[in-house]
């Protein structure tokens, strides 16, 4: 009796491609331009009506962004902490409550599958956030611990505020505690009687603060922020990934997926990069007792790196997407553009380059061969790369406390 | 008595653009201004209690972006946001937007005139194809058609280059474009009043000319050349203000150890056989350089501080005859909350970019018939913005700035400018804004008016006009100030100019500085430190 059969099994709607979040009806409404994308499963704007308008929401004044579709995995137990000790390359074993931290995740070939966050919601009791899906992989770590491991992507309702006015903007809207934030602090308040909690971080290298609730509440924490815009006090806009997408590059933060292939999904042997080769040896403490591909990252740290993830400024105005790169003008190949975006702020091309290190060492010149079309007609062009081992990008009031009204 | 390797004299943007490449190459620079502060016409001022006011400048579009990137302008604080569309009320109640979307734009243009709205993709492609040409001009000296040293003749011969890159037909095109008032252009393209009157206004804005004034079609052209992040055309606030951006130049240069010095206000260029050496500052005191640059503009330079006996007589007479001529006036307001407009509707865009309230070409002409008869315009044309809707920095929360850009206002009116007058003169502009906005007077906090006179007495352009000389052909590239005096060197040695009196003339560019540093680095047989154009091929 197949009827019966099918009653039993948990449904859901395969002609739902893409699934909406809980902020959906305002994301819906305000999304002009319906340039819709796929994050992770979810139905999620790429543009909400200009990009520039959007990437200056998040540098000169408030941007809204819906972080739902960010994978969020809660850890408890009494074996919480060791369990996320032993998972990451950075000590936080002393990561107190109501603190985050940005960590990076290896397999025990040292090799990278995911960065994340961990937020220590209350004592014993933290939340992991990740690019990309990681249960599985959380699962496989935790055999022999107690301890508690949850997927609740679909459970939390997450909006990312972020722009120099984020701030002012969230106090006005009824979080009077906001400005005793220290970047990374976690904060546990109330919005118009219901729960919410509020972390300074985000990923725009801006002043800015992540807003976290049951999805029950979704629409009044949306339209708590927006009634400030409504009455006129500061200009709230909505962003989507293409915004983000700029910003992060601006910031210097890494995109795994993007910038590089995570160790999960690899096909290839020579895709995986170990944390050394895409710039986050500062979050690797090989001094802690164990963690998993600490084996692996002690033998590379001997041997010379073979390729590094740059950040590339390359010269002119020719967007250099896909290009690859040579050691001189016509020279020998030596990497490739991963990601890259005119940044408004700066007036310069900037990328996210892999780049080969012969010998150890950061090549002496770098050159992009960029294809690029003008009425229809390709041309090809060389614009020299600048090295930046810092932030292309980087303002005081992202850390300033307390911080800055605008 | 100190001395320099250059002094710069005013701390205007060009100025400060100057003295930063000239910095970067390693000379010793001062920059000497008159004021209390620095910027001259590119300034923040707080002149209502919490309120900054872009008090001359308001938008930046023109500033090249190679410029911007070469002095690291965004490391030193510049956040350029661009604006989004545009406005024109009609007197009976309708309106005609240009919104930022291209389907909307296209709708809305369609909604006044369909065949407009195919016309527009013909001028658009027109005007860009006069951009595309223009463009590749600006980081250049103008070459000098009258020499045959062989860098002028080389240069000549990459404009005659540039110039054959169109066709047969477009190049006279061009040189008809060229010569053209904007009135008849855009006949030629469209029949709607409200677009016709819409899209001429940039071809008036700070000139001494009317709408059916030959020579106008290329002032719009300057109006449309430069670019936000590439789109061509478009303009963009400075967060905090115009002042922003000479702030971050002047951040920039003291990075390269430049020195400033305001309240120093220059009385004299020092000469000594044939040579500039220095400059004596109003007070009496002598400071010495071999490297004397004037940002002043072209009369003011060599009418106000040069002794005529250091200058050759020619060289007066083009200063004496120099056009620069007052013709547009300021109105900056403070506002208790957003103005009201009910002709749009509801969540509309539109207030977010330039508004106007001129909907036909003749009330544009009329406007400037009053300024010939030495009047200010009773229907003016205004370009009104309201920055503080994007930037949070220069009013309190809830509250706007709102800045109005007014064409034509005269340098002196019969009898000369009175409180009374000035008075008069700001509430023709309140009134008409008041016309299609109810509330706009009850929300008036505090109203800055400024006739071509307090520009010229604050700022030191001479008449109040805003591009520091006419941008009509006589005055243009090469002509720029004067012919034989188009690249940035005066007519004594040791002696430039940076001005928007030279190439290219007027505009938040900073182009006219950049191409004199460059200049004077040649003659120095130093490093060039200015960069290179980007290309738009």
């Amino acid at each position: 009796m197949p009827s019966t059969i099918i009653q039993d099994i948990n449904q859901h709607n395969f002609h739902e491609v893409l699934k909406p979040t809980p902020f959906h009806p305002r994301v819906d409404h305000d999304c002009l331009t319906k340039n819709w994308m796929d994050w992770n499963g979810y139905l999620t704007a790429r543009t909400y009506d200009t990009l520039a308008a959007e990437y200056f929401a998040i540098r000169s004044s408030c941007s809204v962004m819906d972080l739902t579709p960010m994978g969020k995995y809660r850890i408890n137990g009494p074996d919480a902490n060791k369990f996320l000790n032993r998972l990451v390359t950075r000590d936080v074993s002393m990561l107190r409550p109501q603190r985050v931290s940005y960590v990076v995740m290896c397999n025990d070939e040292g090799k990278v599958l995911d960065d994340a966050t961990i937020f220590h919601l209350n004592e014993g009791d933290y939340r992991l956030c990740c690019q990309h899906h990681q249960l599985d992989w959380l699962m496989i770590s935790s055999l022999g611990m107690d301890v508690s491991i949850k997927e609740e992507t679909h459970d939390i309702a997450a909006l990312a505020v972020q722009g120099p006015t984020s701030a002012s903007a969230l106090k006005l809207a009824g979080i009077d505690e906001i400005g005793q934030l220290k970047p990374y602090d976690i904060l546990h308040t109330q919005l118009h009687g219901f729960e919410v909690m509020v972390s300074r971080t985000g990923y725009t290298g801006d002043l800015g603060y992540e807003l976290w609730t049951s999805p029950d509440n979704a629409l009044s924490m949306w339209d708590a922020i927006f009634e400030v815009k409504q009455k006129g006090f500061y200009d709230i806009r909505t962003i989507g990934l293409s915004a983000l997408e700029m910003v992060r590059i601006e910031a210097g933060f890494i995109l795994p997926g993007d910038d590089f292939n995570t160790a999960e999904t690899a096909i290839r042997a020579d895709r995986v990069r170990s944390p050394y080769e895409v710039g986050l040896g500062w979050v690797v403490n090989l001094d802690k007792p164990n963690f998993t591909g600490k084996r692996a990252l002690l033998d590379e740290k001997k041997k010379p790196i073979k390729r590094r993830l740059l950040r590339l400024e390359v010269s002119g105005n020719k967007a250099p997407q896909d290009s690859f790169l040579y050691a001189g003008k016509g020279g020998k190949r030596i990497g490739t553009i991963m990601t890259q975006i005119w940044s408004p702020i700066l007036k310069a091309n900037l990328a996210m380059a892999d780049v080969e290190f012969a010998g150890g060492s950061q090549p002496s010149e770098i050159w992009a061969e960029i294809y690029y079309q003008k009425e229809l007609e390709w041309r090809v062009s060389w614009a020299k790369g600048k090295v930046w081992n810092k932030p292309f990008w980087s303002h005081p009031r992202r850390s300033a406390s307390p911080p800055d009204s605008y | 008595m100190q001395s320099y390797d250059a002094i710069v004299i005013g701390a205007g943007h060009n100025g400060l653009v100057t003295a930063t490449f000239l910095a970067k190459a390693g000379l010793k620079v001062l920059v000497v201004e008159k004021n209390d502060h620095i910027g001259g016409a590119t300034v923040s001022r707080e002149l209502h209690q919490d309120w900054k006011y872009s008090n001359c400048s308001y938008v930046c579009s023109l500033f090249r972006p190679e410029i911007y990137q070469a002095l690291d302008l965004g490391r030193h604080g510049l956040e350029v946001v661009p604006l989004q569309g545009s406005v024109t009320f009609k007197q009976d109640g309708d309106y005609f937007g240009s919104y930022h979307q291209s389907p909307v734009r296209r709708r809305e243009i369609e909604r006044h005139s369909k065949r407009d709205a195919d016309a527009s993709i013909r001028f658009d492609a027109d005007l860009m194809k006069w951009c595309r040409l223009i463009r590749s001009f600006l980081l250049t000296a103008p070459p000098d058609p009258g020499s045959l040293k062989i860098r002028n003749v080389m240069e000549f011969s990459y404009l005659l280059k540039k110039f054959h890159s169109l066709s047969e037909s477009q190049i006279y095109e061009f040189i008809r474009f060229f010569t053209m008032s904007i009135a008849e252009y855009l006949e030629e393209y469209f029949e709607s009043d409200v677009i016709l009157a819409h899209f001429s206004g940039g071809s008036i804005i700070g000139t001494g000319l009317g709408v059916y004034s030959p020579g106008t079609a290329y002032v719009l052209l300057h109006h449309a050349m430069g670019d936000v992040d590439g789109n061509v055309g478009s303009w963009g606030f400075a967060r905090g203000g115009m002042g922003a951006v000479s702030a971050a130049i002047a951040s920039s240069f003291q990075a390269e150890d430049g020195e400033i010095r305001t309240d120093a206000e220059v009385g004299q260029i020092l000469v000594k056989g044939g040579r500039a050496v220095g400059v004596a500052l109003s007070g009496g005191e002598e400071i010495y350089a071999n490297t004397i640059v004037s940002n002043l503009d072209a009369k003011r330079t060599f009418l106000k501080i040069m002794d005529r006996n250091d200058l050759p007589e020619h060289v007066v007479q083009r200063a004496e005859n120099f056009k620069i001529r007052g013709s547009s006036g300021k109105v900056n307001i403070a506002l208790d909350g957003l103005p009201n407009f009910p002709a749009l509707p509801p969540r509309s865009p539109l207030t977010l970019g330039h508004i106007h309230f001129t909907d036909t070409l003749e009330r544009l002409e009329r406007a400037y018939d009053d300024w010939k008869d030495d009047c200010w315009s009773k229907d003016p044309y205004v370009d009104l913005v309201i920055p503080s809707q994007y930037d949070p920095t220069l009013a309190p929360p809830g509250k706007h700035m709102m800045s109005v850009f007014v064409q034509y206002c005269p340098v002196k009116p019969e009898g000369g400018w009175t409180d009374q007058k000035k008075d008069a003169f700001g509430a023709t502009v309140i009134n008409q804004i008041s016309d299609y906005s109810p509330n706009f007077k009850d929300l008036l906090l505090h109203a800055e008016v400024r006739t071509p006179k307090e520009i010229e007495d604050e700022v030191g352009l001479t008449e109040g006009n805003i591009f520091q000389g006419e941008l009509t052909l006589d005055q243009l590239m090469f002509n720029r100030p004067f012919p034989g005096y188009a690249r940035y060197r005066g007519p004594v040695k040791g002696m430039y100019m940076c001005s928007s009196s030279t190439h290219p003339g007027g505009g938040v560019m900073g182009a006219p500085g950049t191409n004199s540093a460059r200049e004077i680095l040649t003659d120095l047989k130093r490093r060039d430190t200015t960069p290179e154009d980007f290309g738009d091929d």
